[in-house]
């Protein structure tokens, strides 16, 4: 099958304007729903694990924003952002962080461990790589069944040590699956640097042994991502198998909320905040002759509505009973039901 | 027909991979081979390469990859090439598939089966004999299955591929071609989830499964003819869930129950079985639960080490007696 390019931004002026526009209030959503989050934690009213995904916006904007309906998607535990871009209602995704009724979950696991299926949203566990051969398997179902969709996998350079990215990238090769591998080096594995994780420099050259490509790219640099991406989810809808891309990126904050991450060289720290990926794309903008301070006026108070209104939703929303904690364990089956009819009857007959 | 339980699992797959598009077989040597047991034997050429998969050696990959397609409708049939392996995909199965609708607000469905050939008494060792069923027993979203003849080694894997959660499917591999049985030609299934009085009695209850079962039935045969006691034997089927009813049943009736299973002592199913009974039967009891396991070690290769640790039917008809005596 040719190669069908897909331009980066809609030809058409008016369009155009549009796109760039509809990143901007996503990059800027992600980061202020994030810090919101943050400031929520600080005031207990978001428990347990936050996991900041703070200086990584332009990876998960960039790489949802050129997917389709249909997709396939296995966010880490940080791409707070692929929900929002996503569409998943940001009411819903507060809910979930306040472990309410109305989150993803239900109340029964904590941040982004709840998926929503109908946006091709997995929820992946804390065993991080895990989610990689569950995004293999659902690319087999899309060659399998010649569905023209792709699978993303998200994973961290962390995770990336871990035998089961192995095993996932490996049979990816060998079936030349519909999956995007999505690596986002951030140099960090918690406490760990990445001197201690790998021998090489780029994580990317590992995809040489799989059989497809690797590439390296600035993740805090959203045209990069944005352009990069549609290439290759370009290719790989067109049947040309696995690809993977490693983004260079920084985590601002720690692991989780609870790290103040003084393992981190100040220096660095500093380096990679000036390489802020929503000043960067700021600029572009005003490159483009965008009215940058109308611009922030406007996405400004749309953010802040946005949130507020997610807030308000969550807040209000009912926690679950807590004998809800017993169920959605199984899907009702004909097996199973027919079983406790059986022992039913075998009951009433004593 | 009369079929051994190697074929009836064969038929199985064919069947339900005729009757649902969405039904392919993954795993190691699966394909060409038709497994390292020939249990997968002709489905490659009835159905194609495309679903009938040989994966390198990745067991994690296995059953993650199942779990990705089974959420998107397909209905993997996963195969360990021995059930010793399945400690490889731990993560996926207890993890990731188990807690897969509990973590998505009961909106997503894990119909995966991962055949596990499990067992011990084929000279397999350390590494090729193991009954991990007790590592998955305790695990909320799972149903764990150990069929003991032809008719529900066919009918319980086609309810577990028809089952919308993930089921760890243990065969065991003594019974392969040990065991044959008439089994209908036809479609039909045996539900998850309900044991089986395989044999009648008053004076006594065997409660067991899968490669025991056939020595316990054997046992209770020796019991009656030389010592004259009744014994009932509960084939359970469905380690999760138990069916509790049945096992206060047979509790119930006789007041002394001895528990046989040849997963480890410690641990094992017996013990949750003993903690149920104690529990709900205790006034019906005439004598403490007794339990026959494999000893509190590893699968040991040399055979005097083997028949040491193992249940049989000689030391089933010993604990028969001896419970029957208290």
């Amino acid at each position: 099958m040719p190669e069908r390019e897909v331009p980066t931004f809609p030809a058409d002026g008016g369009a155009r304007i549009e796109y760039e526009l509809q990143l901007y209030y996503w990059i800027r959503l992600i980061r202020a729903f994030e810090e919101r989050v943050s400031h929520l934690h600080r005031q207990n009213k978001i428990l347990g694990g936050v996991y900041s995904g703070a200086g990584q916006e332009a990876i998960v904007t960039g790489v949802c924003a050129p997917l389709r309906e249909g997709d396939f998607l296995a966010p880490l535990h940080r791409d707070l952002g692929v929900f929002l871009v996503r569409g998943v209602e940001p009411g819903r995704l507060m809910a979930q962080l306040m472990g309410k009724e109305t989150g993803l979950s239900r109340g029964k696991d904590n941040f982004l461990h709840g998926g929503e299926l109908s946006r091709g949203i997995f929820g992946p566990t804390s065993m991080l790589g895990s989610s990689l051969p569950v995004c293999v398997g659902a690319a087999l179902k899309f060659k399998m069944k010649r569905d023209p969709n792709v699978a993303v996998a998200f994973f961290g350079e962390g995770a990336a040590s871990r035998g089961d990215v192995h095993e996932a990238m490996n049979f990816a090769g060998v079936h030349k699956l519909p999956v995007l591998f999505v690596c986002e080096n951030n140099r960090f594995a918690f406490s760990t640097p990445i001197e201690k994780q790998m021998a090489v420099e780029d994580l990317a050259v590992r995809a040489t042994g799989y059989g497809f490509s690797g590439y390296v790219c600035a993740g805090n640099d959203l045209l990069a991502v944005l352009n990069l991406t549609q290439r290759l989810v370009n290719r790989i809808r067109n049947g040309g198998g696995p690809e993977l891309i490693e983004f260079k990126t920084y985590r601002f904050r720690g692991h989780s909320e609870h790290d103040p991450a003084t393992y981190r060289d100040q220096d660095e720290l500093i380096e990679w905040e000036s390489r802020d990926p929503i000043p960067l794309y700021e600029l572009y903008l005003e490159k483009r002759g965008h009215d940058l301070a109308r611009v922030r006026e406007q996405v400004d108070a749309r953010v802040r509505n946005t949130i507020q209104e997610a807030v308000d939703y969550a807040e209000h929303s009912p926690f679950p009973e807590p004998h809800e904690a017993l169920e959605d364990l199984y899907a009702p089956s004909a097996q199973t039901d027919a079983a406790e009819e059986r022992r039913a009857a075998r009951g009433a007959r004593g | 027909m009369e079929i051994t339980y190697l074929k009836a699992i064969n038929e199985a797959l064919h069947e339900e991979m005729r009757r649902d598009e969405n039904v392919f077989v993954m795993g190691e040597d699966v394909a060409e081979l038709g497994g390292a047991f020939k249990v997968t034997e002709g489905l490659l050429d009835a159905f194609g390469p495309e679903r009938v998969i040989d994966t390198p050696i990745a067991e994690a990959l296995i059953v993650g990859a199942g779990v990705g397609a089974a959420m998107l409708g397909m209905r993997p049939v996963l195969e360990m090439q021995f059930g010793d392996f399945i400690s490889c995909a731990f993560d996926q199965i207890v993890n990731t598939a188990a807690t897969l609708r509990y973590r998505h607000g009961g909106l997503a469905s894990c119909p995966i089966v991962i055949r596990a050939p499990s067992g011990a008494g084929v000279h397999g060792a350390l590494f090729h004999s193991q009954n991990p069923e007790a590592w998955f027993t305790r695990v909320p979203g799972l149903k764990v299955v150990a069929p003991a003849t032809p008719y529900d080694a066919k009918g319980m894997l086609k309810a577990a591929i028809r089952d919308d959660n993930p089921v760890v499917y243990f065969e065991h591999k003594r019974l392969y071609r040990s065991v044959k049985e008439d089994v209908p030609t036809g479609d039909f299934t045996v539900p998850l989830g309900v044991a089986q009085v395989r044999r009648s009695g008053d004076d006594l209850s065997i409660v067991t499964y899968g490669g025991t079962l056939h020595q316990a039935l054997e046992a209770a045969n020796i019991a009656e003819r030389e010592d004259g006691i009744s014994v009932e034997v509960l084939d359970l089927r469905t380690l999760l869930p138990l069916d509790r009813e049945a096992i206060l049943a047979a509790a119930r009736k006789t007041g002394k129950v001895l528990v046989v299973h040849e997963d480890r002592l410690t641990g094992g199913i017996g013990g949750e079985i003993a903690a149920i009974i104690g529990e709900h039967a205790f006034e019906y009891l005439d004598a403490p639960v007794r339990r026959l396991a494999m000893l509190d070690t590893h699968n040991a290769f040399s055979p005097p080490l083997e028949e040491f640790i193992l249940p049989n039917t000689a030391k089933i008809v010993a604990a028969v007696r001896d419970l029957w005596a208290y």
